[in-house]
């Protein structure tokens, strides 16, 4: 009786020592992470999404190179990179300006993060994606159409 | 419980390029499924990346982010050895780690 009881006990144990480990990692990720733009993923227009991301007006910038296919056959992969040339860019965003929710990505760069980040989104149709990046406290931008053979929201 | 990522860290001059692919549904909640319903909106909202424990790319996606995420970065001032992690949080609290070592070019 009493070693099941010792094993019933240590269970108990473990699990409040998992609950509590599990209490702290969210704490610590509330205090480091930045916290998820909800206005701005939840604009449905571009002009929303700018202004949500605090970049209204954002100066065009030849110094932003979006690297994305001309032509996308499937709208749920398209691969877009951003390099920004612009000295201390602290953010990039990437923005596909007919998705039902404009906004796709915000990247925050930091400690030797360079001005570069590349991933796969989806487009619903034809549209210009859009590069914002954030450089000493002003925001700069550059565009680029992709056609979209099938769109890849549904 | 997810699935591991990959990661690939390798030296290239005095940067590190990164490449991870999670493995993620990212439903956009717009699709239905074989019965007709709509599948609920699942993705990736965060995802963190450090260099030896330092933050240098603190990312926020949407739905709009294609399934299975792919992320590509580069860091400045690595040396073959160090460590890079990689953590997500979807936006039903599921979280996930990763780690992965810069390698020699």
């Amino acid at each position: 009786m009493s070693d099941m009881r010792r094993s019933f006990l240590k269970l108990v144990g473990s699990v409040a020592t998992l609950a509590a480990a599990g209490v702290a990692g969210l704490l610590r990720s509330a205090e480091t992470w930045a916290d998820w733009n909800k206005a701005g993923f939840e604009s449905k227009v571009l002009a929303e999404a700018l202004k949500n991301i605090g970049a209204a007006s954002p100066a065009e910038s030849k110094d932003i190179v979006i690297t994305a296919p001309d032509i996308a056959e499937n709208g749920a992969v398209v691969p877009v990179a951003v390099t920004s040339r612009i000295p201390n860019t602290q953010q990039i965003s990437i923005i596909s300006e007919k998705n039902p929710f404009p906004l796709a990505a915000v990247f925050e760069i930091a400690n030797g993060g360079e001005g570069y980040v590349s991933t796969r989104i989806k487009m619903g149709q034809t549209s210009d994606i859009w590069a914002v990046v954030k450089a000493g406290g002003k925001y700069f931008s550059a565009r680029k159409e992709v056609k979209i053979t099938v769109g890849g929201c549904g | 419980m997810s699935e591991p990522m990959k990661i690939r860290a390798t030296q290239q001059g005095d940067a590190a390029d990164v490449r991870i692919l999670m493995l993620h549904p990212m439903e956009t909640g717009q699709r239905r499924d074989a019965k007709g319903e709509i599948v609920p909106l699942h993705f990736i909202q965060s995802v963190m990346i450090t260099h030896n424990g330092r933050t240098v790319l603190d990312a926020q996606w949407s739905q709009a982010v294609s399934r299975n995420p792919f992320l590509g970065l580069r860091i400045k001032g690595t040396k073959p050895g160090d460590k890079i992690s990689v953590t997500w949080v979807d936006n039903k609290g599921d979280k996930r780690t990763d780690d992965a070592t810069v390698a020699a070019s």
